[in-house]
Parts: structure tokens; sequence; C-alpha cells
């Protein structure tokens, strides 16, 4: 699974892609992220990220149709690829095995 | 509300966005720029736009840069190795014509090569002296009462007096005489020298690198000499030269007070030695007429002018000097004026000069001829691609669908020029190799001007022409190729005809042609004229004459040793040799004195009139006892009584010419002859009696063996003298040399002449490859029709013999033209300009011409028509 691996951030915006469906572009992956973490994430920080993952392969881009508030430039909308679904599948099955192990008593009170 | 303004981000932080961005990322990101920034209108214009400079800097990073520029041009620069490619192929398929583009440029540049090093040695002279933008030569014309003015290089020595002692704005001046010569002796060794007087400020005035000796004090005192390095080592050897003694011709003894580095090749003055000129000064005996302003002949000034000086105001001065000088001389009038160190070579002919020169006229002339030659090579080129054109055409098709711009397509072809311009400019460097040695010899005097050395500059200037002819003669073929429109190509229309290119292809070969048969009728032409001057019966005879120099040894002596030898048959002596150009002038004046005119002289001894068979029609020759203590008697020929309106030889006996202040008594009258080249027209002339001056013995010699006789004759000079060298010359080979000018002339044009031919030729050779490739097809069906071999050959050559027509039409009178009234105009002998000549030119060209097209259209019809009409 040698470079298949992907950071945190990485895994979240996969996620929000992948939850906003046809409306993932990147002003909308901010604002989702913002919406769900809390953290004010800036347009800077994401774009070179789906970049790079667009590059990685787990993501693909296609420009939109041309709006009128962008002056009339398009949109660029994400969607997660074959490749990019299982990576996010075997993190999310990766944390529950580890999840199972850990013994309830510990986070009993959070 | 404020959003349904349009507001927009600020602009400049979009243009560098737009600059460096990736065009694949712009557009989406410039639109989340976009939108972000209408979010933040509402914090108001300032922050929003604060914030979309922000993010457009921050976004510069790695994956959002385009690729710089260079990557766009690697395109082009991956194109050029493709042209480069396709450009050899292209040379190698056509071996022939790439080899006749090669040669024929090659050796027109090489021709132009030699032309670059020439001028850029020529203007590259007295460049070594420091201040040469304030050093100058005073100069002077010459005129007396109403003879032709001459333009001298030399000057008085009153006017370097007055530029050292009254002109403020001469910073330092020196007087230079010439002739400072003789046999210098040190210890055992004997050795001629050659060099000039100075003044004392030499070496403050011309950058000539004093190595020992005080510069200040080295020409000061009398008797001081510089010597040369080269002359010094050679005189006295090793070890210390300041401070010895020089004896100078068994008379003087001079003092060495310095050494001084030779004088590089591109002085205009050359020396192995320089003296004191107050040594000379003080051995003048009329003092008045050595300090005179009209004493002009033998002495150079030259001065540094201060700094910030108006020339000018320089030049106001002289004439004002000049001016009130003339008033003081009523037969003569002086103009000085300045004349600044480079611009002494090359420049137009005056007298006197005090080393080798080179016109400025013979310059441009060269120079033209040169570049008429490169242009005939570059035009012939253009033809011949043009010609070829036809078999790129499908090429040039395919490329354009491919994709290639027009620019592309005529960038290619630039550079295929390009090449062969460049592989012409290398093989024409080793013609120019072999072509120097060639030049250097057509003429001594041009060795004695020029080196020809190859410097680096040199191949940047050569280059630099290989890439302008590449590119000019590029240009045609290029344009008309790039201009191809693929539809033609695709669709096989016939062929295809470029009909822009055609009449402007026919000026270009009538200009070659013209160009060629000009070359070749004027090489009969000067050859004509040189067989006439050296074969025309000069009034004397110069057959047998062996002309021996005394070189300043007691000639009775010389007289008596030859004499002795059995060929030898008879000897006279004079001062110089007449018919070779060089002359002795003098002002005489006969009877009214007043009327002062030009007269040219020779010393002879008694025996000189029958020696040379001059004919004597009144009066009678010298007499031994002559003129015993001081000159009574002249000869003189009829001009010279037409001259002074004195109506009959018989009526001159008697009378009496007054010469440079002495009285002569006509005491014979020879009949005219031709003491000068026959380019001069005969002039009044004298014959004198003096035996100081006899220089010259002339030497009747008949001999079987005539090796033998030299070497006899060489022995008894070396009885005689064993210092000098023998130098002997017969008359008859001495008066061709005069006519240098013509073998040199007739050399170079005859060069000149077969270069345009060959270059013609194949223009010639191209343009019916042309012309019959495009007519293939109608030649073919025309033979299928019935027509014959040779009504297809005089179809197809119709329209060249007119154009060989035309180009005769045009050379012959022009050609004529220029040498009726420019070349030969001066010439006082003329061989006529004959038919012979003229039509000989024409004949050649008009045979070459003819070959050329009845061989390759015969080429043509003998094809098989089949084999053309197949691909229908």
């Amino acid at each position: 699974m040698k470079g298949t691996n992907i950071g945190e951030f990485e895994e979240l915006i996969l996620l929000t892609v992948a939850a906003l469906m046809e409306e993932a572009y990147s002003v909308g992956i901010c604002d989702e992220i913002e919406q769900v973490s809390g953290r004010k994430v800036k347009l800077g920080v994401i774009h070179p990220v789906l970049n790079r993952l667009e590059n990685k392969g787990f993501l693909i881009s296609k420009l939109g149709d041309a709006t009128k508030e962008r002056g009339g430039r398009r949109k660029r909308y994400y969607q997660v690829t074959h490749s990019g679904k299982v990576t996010l599948k075997n993190v999310k099955v990766q944390r529950d095995v580890l999840w199972g192990k850990i013994d309830d008593m510990i986070f009993d009170g959070i | 509300m404020k959003t349904n303004e349009p507001h927009n981000p600020p602009n400049w932080a979009n243009k560098l966005l737009e600059f460096y961005c990736q065009s694949s990322l712009l557009e989406d990101l410039q639109g989340d720029l976009y939108e972000h920034y209408t979010r933040n209108i509402s914090k108001g214009k300032f922050k929003a736009d604060a914030i979309y400079w922000l993010d457009v800097l921050k976004f510069l990073r790695i994956y959002t840069v385009q690729k710089p520029k260079i990557l766009n041009n690697m395109n082009t620069f991956i194109l050029l190795l493709n042209y480069w490619k396709t450009s050899l192929r292209s040379i190698k398929r056509n071996k022939l014509f790439s080899a006749i583009n090669i040669v024929g440029l090659a050796i027109s540049m090489s021709v132009g090569l030699l032309m670059i090093t020439f001028i850029d040695e020529l203007y590259s002279y007295d460049d070594f002296h420091s201040n040469s933008d304030r050093l100058y030569r005073i100069i002077d014309t010459y005129q007396r009462t109403d003879n032709d003015p001459m333009d001298l290089a030399s000057t008085s020595i009153f006017v370097g007096k007055q530029m050292e002692e009254s002109f403020s704005e001469v910073e330092h001046a020196v007087t230079l005489r010439r002739n400072f010569s003789g046999d210098a002796k040190f210890g055992d060794k004997v050795i001629p020298i050659h060099g000039l007087w100075s003044s004392e400020k030499f070496f403050k005035v011309l950058s000539y690198e004093l190595i020992q000796g005080n510069i200040n004090t080295v020409l000061q005192t009398p008797y001081s000499l510089v010597l040369t390095e080269r002359t010094a080592a050679k005189l006295i050897g090793g070890g210390e030269y300041i401070g010895k003694i020089i004896r100078l011709n068994e008379k003087d003894n001079y003092t060495i007070t310095g050494i001084v580095k030779n004088p590089p090749k591109n002085s205009h003055m050359q020396f192995e030695a320089l003296a004191s000129f107050s040594t000379y000064e003080n051995t003048v005996k009329d003092k008045e007429k050595f300090l005179s302003w009209t004493s002009v002949w033998m002495y150079y000034v030259y001065v540094i002018l201060k700094e910030n000086t108006d020339p000018k105001q320089f030049q106001n001065n002289l004439d004002r000097l000049a001016k009130s000088e003339n008033t003081k001389h009523e037969h003569h009038n002086v103009t000085i004026k300045s004349q600044a160190i480079t611009e002494i070579v090359p420049s137009n002919d005056l007298y006197n000069n005090i080393g080798p020169n080179f016109g400025k006229e013979p310059l441009y002339r060269l120079g033209l001829l040169t570049l008429m030659i490169i242009f005939s090579a570059a035009f012939n080129y253009t033809n011949l691609s043009i010609a070829r054109s036809i078999r790129r055409s499908k090429e040039v098709g395919i490329r354009k669908v491919i994709g290639a711009t027009r620019p592309q397509v005529f960038t290619q072809f630039i550079c295929e020029s390009l090449i062969i311009s460049l592989a012409a400019v290398i093989l024409s460097f080793g013609l120019f190799l072999f072509l120097k040695p060639e030049f250097l010899n057509l003429d001594e005097e041009i060795q004695d001007v020029v080196l020809l050395n190859f410097r680096a500059v040199h191949a940047l200037y050569f280059i630099g022409s290989a890439i302008v002819v590449g590119v000019l003669s590029g240009l045609l073929p290029a344009i008309l190729l790039s201009k191809i429109k693929i539809i033609s190509v695709l669709q096989n229309i016939g062929s295809i005809k470029l009909m822009s290119g055609l009449p402007l292809r026919k000026i270009l070969i009538v200009a070659q042609f013209a160009l060629s048969m000009g070359f070749i009728i004027s090489t009969f032409i000067i050859y004509r004229q040189y067989q006439y001057s050296i074969n025309y019966d000069l009034g004397f005879s110069t057959k047998n004459i062996l002309n021996i120099e005394v070189q300043g040894n007691d000639h009775e002596i010389l007289k008596s040793y030859f004499e002795q030898i059995p060929e030898v048959k008879f000897i006279s002596k004079s001062r110089i040799i007449p018919s070779t150009g060089d002359k002795l002038v003098a002002y005489g004046k006969f009877k009214d004195s007043t009327d002062s005119a030009l007269l040219l002289y020779n010393f002879i001894d008694e025996h000189y009139l029958q020696n040379l068979r001059f004919e004597i029609i009144a009066g009678m020759n010298f007499s031994v006892k002559a003129n015993m203590e001081k000159e009574a008697f002249t000869i003189v020929n009829e001009t010279l009584l037409k001259r002074f309106a004195i109506k009959s030889p018989l009526d001159g006996i008697n009378e009496s010419i007054v010469l440079d202040g002495i009285k002569l008594k006509i005491i014979g009258v020879v009949s005219d002859f031709h003491h000068n080249n026959l380019d001069n027209k005969i002039e009044p002339f004298l014959f004198r009696y003096k035996p100081e001056e006899f220089h010259v013995l002339n030497l009747k010699v008949e001999s079987t063996d005539m090796l033998g006789t030299m070497t006899k004759l060489s022995n008894a000079w070396e009885k005689a003298d064993n210092i000098h060298p023998f130098k002997a010359e017969f008359f008859d080979s001495q008066v061709q040399s005069s006519y240098l000018s013509y073998t040199i002339m007739i050399k170079v044009i005859g060069f000149l002449a077969f270069l345009a031919i060959s270059i013609a030729t194949f223009g010639l050779l191209g343009m019916a490859v042309y012309v019959t490739e495009s007519r293939l097809k109608e030649i073919s069906i025309r033979k299928v029709l019935g027509a014959s071999e040779n009504n297809l050959i005089y179809l197809l050559s119709r329209g060249f013999v007119f154009l060989l027509v035309i180009s005769a039409v045009i050379a012959i009178p022009l050609t004529y033209l220029i040498f009726d009234q420019v070349v030969l105009a001066e010439v006082a002998y003329r061989a006529p300009i004959g038919a012979f000549e003229i039509l000989s030119g024409a004949l050649i060209i008009f045979i070459i011409g003819i070959g050329t097209i009845g061989l390759q259209t015969l080429s043509a019809v003998t094809v098989n028509p089949a084999e053309n009409l197949k691909e229908e």
C-alpha cells in the first residue's frame, strides 16, 4: 500500500469532495470544511492540495459551465476517482480496526 | 445593496496572475479569487483589494507558474535542428547544384575577404599614434605663374618654423627632411642606410618608441643620430649603442644618441635612421632660399594641436599666413592646409609622399568590382534555387498541411541558404590563402603598403558578410516558396509556375552576362593597349641596352672595367633612364624673364645620343670638351622650341635658355622622342652635360650567352665596388615594367572576367533547367504531335538567345564608353579600340551561352515523351 498514504488534511478534503458530490469545487470545498470542522481554511491551502491529489490520481477534475458570478470564469469541479474511493475506504477500515481494539472503558465519559 | 455594483479586483494584480499562471489553471483559479473578492467587498473595498493582492502573490508557486518562455523557444530551437537536417539532406540530394553554388559563392567571397583585409589594413595606417585625433601633417598646393597647380605632401621649413614659433594652437611641431642616406661605417662594417633628418621634437609629436636615449635631447645637437633597432644590430652588432661614433660617406662623424623601435608596417613613413636637423641647417649655404616660403619640395611638417582647438580656426590662421606670404612672392602661389594623420593612407594623389601610399580612387574601384562579383554569385544562388523550387513544392505543401506557418517555411529556406553561405565562407578562406600571395605579387608597391595578415576581427567581418550574402541570396526563393498554396500542390495542377519570379530572373541573367561580356572586352582592350605601348616607337632605341647603376662609384673606372668585356660594344652615361617614369624637372626661361616653363631634362655624356640612336636634326652633339669648368651647353627637343615659340630647329641654334639660374646655349636639336610613359604627351626636354651627375651607365651588349656575360659584368663590378650589390637591368624590360599598371589590370580584370563568366554560365544553366522542367509536359505533347527535336530546341532556346542579344547590346556600348571616356582618356598615346576586341568578347559569351542552353535543351527533348505523360 505504498504511495497511497494520504495525510489527515488530504483525507478531509477527499471526504468533503465525496460528500459534496456535484458541487465540489475549490471555494465550495473551503466553505464546507469550515462548516464541518470549524477550521478557517484558506483557498491558498486547499488549491495546491487539490492539485496534488489530482496528480496522485485520487481526484479527477473538469471545467464546468461559465457562470455570471465569477466574471464568466468557469468552475473546476472535482470528483473522487475509484482509487480515491479505495484509499478512503482503506483508511476508514484501518481506523475502524484500531477503534475496535480500544476498550470502551477508556473513552467512558468523553 | 452594494453587491449589485460590479466591483472589480485590482487590475494589476490580475495582470500579474495572468502573466505567471499556467493557462490550464488560470481560469478557475482566477474565478475562485474573484468569488472570494466579491465576498470580501462587504469588508470594504480596500480590504478586499489587499486580500486579493496577497492571494495573487501567495499563489506564486511552482505548480501554478507556467513553464518559462524558454521552453516556448525550445520549439523554435527544435525546429532549427530539423531545418539543419533537411537542409543537409537537400544539399546532398542535389550535389551538382549545391557544389556550383558553394564554389561560386566561395570564389567571390574569397575576393571579398581579400578586399576586406586590404581595406582594413589601409585604414589602420598610423592608428598607433597616441593623440592621433590632434596629430596633423601640413600639406600644400604649389602653383607657379601659369603652370598647373600641384598638390604636395611636403612643405617648407618656413612653415615648420612658423608652426613652432607663431601658432598658439600648436602644442608641438616637428620638421623633417627626407633623403638622409649614405654609407654608414662602424669599425670594419659598412652598410647603406636610409632615413630622415628631423628637428628636436620628433618623439613628442609622433609615437615611435624610443627605447634608448633621452626623449628631450636625443635630436638636439648637430651630428646626433638615432638608429632603429634593426639597423643598429646590423651595423654594430651587440653591446652598448649610445655614444658610439658612426662615419657617414667617409665625410662626417655622427654620435648615436638614441635607439628607436622599428617603425611598424602600418606607418606611412619608414626610416632606418634619424639625424638631427641642426646638422643640416649648419651646412646650408644659401640661407635665404633655405628658409623661403616657396621651397616646398623636401620638408615635411607634423604638428600636435592643443586640446580643444577648433580645426577651422587653425585652417583660417593657415590661410592668413599663406595670403600674407604669397603677396611677397610674385610668381608663386602656395596654399597650406592641415591633414589628419590617419587620413594620410589611403588618400588621393599627392606628389612627394614621404612613403608608399595607395589612392582612394583605385580603392573604390576595386571595392566596386568586388561587390559586383559577390552580388553576381549571390544572385546566381537565387536563380538556381528558384529553378529547383519546383521539386521542392511538394515538400512545402506537406509541411504546410502538417501545420507549418508561412514564416516557418520562410525560415527553413533562409536556413538552407545560410548553411550554403557559411560552407562557402569556409571554402573561401582556403582560397583566400591562395589568392593572397598572388595579389601581393601583382606589384611590388602593394607589398610596400600592406601585409594582409589575417586578424581575428577579419573573421568577424567575414562571417558577418557571409550571413548577409546568405540572407540576401536566399530571400527571394524563400519568399516565393513560402507562398505556395497547399491546394495547388495536392491537386498537382500541372507544374507550379512561380510566375512572379520570372521577369526579375531574366533581368538578373541579362545583368550577369552583360557583366561578363564587359569584363572580357575590357581585358582585350587593355591587352591591346599594353602591346601597343611596349611596341611603340619611342624615337630612340632601347634594344640590347643594359642600364647599370653607378651607385656613387667613379664612372670612368667602371667604364674601363666594362669595356674590357668583349660583348660590351658601346658605353654611354646618363643621369636617369627615360621612358620609365623617372623625371628631372626645372624651370627654364627664354628671353622674356617672366615666362618660365616647367622643363624636363637629363644629364648625358657625349656618347649617349649615338648609343641610343637619337636623331639629331640640327646642330651637333656634345663634345668631350663641352663643359670644362661650368655647364654652358644644351641640346633640346622640338617641343621645347615650340614652347618658346622658336620657329625652326635651325633658329634655335645658339639661342640661350636660363635654367635654374644657369645660362645654357643650345648647340643641337633632336627630334621629339618619348622621354616618359606613353600615357603622357611629349613635353619640352633638354639634355645637359655634367659628369658629376652620371648615375647610370648604358651598355650596348651583344651576346649569345647572356648569363655568362652578366656574370662577367658582375665580377667586373665587384672589382670596383664590393659594398653595394650589382644593379643592372635591360632597358626593354624597364620600359615594360613601367607599364606595370597595365599588366596588373590585365591580371585582375582577366581573373574577374573568368569568375563572372563561370558564375553567369551556371546561372544560365539553372535558368535553362527551370524552363525545360516547367515545360516538360508541353515538350512531350509536342513531340507526340510530331515536332522534331530541332524544332523543339529552337522553341526553347529562342527566349535565351534574345536575352543574350540584349546583354550584348547593353554591354558593348557601355564598355566602349567607359574605356574611351574614363580609363583611357588620360592616356596620351592610345591604341584604337577596335572591332576585334569588342566582338571577340561578345562572341565568346555567345558561344558559351548557346552551348549551355543547347546542351540542356537537348537533354530535355530527347526524353521519351511517355515518361512525362505517364503521371497524369
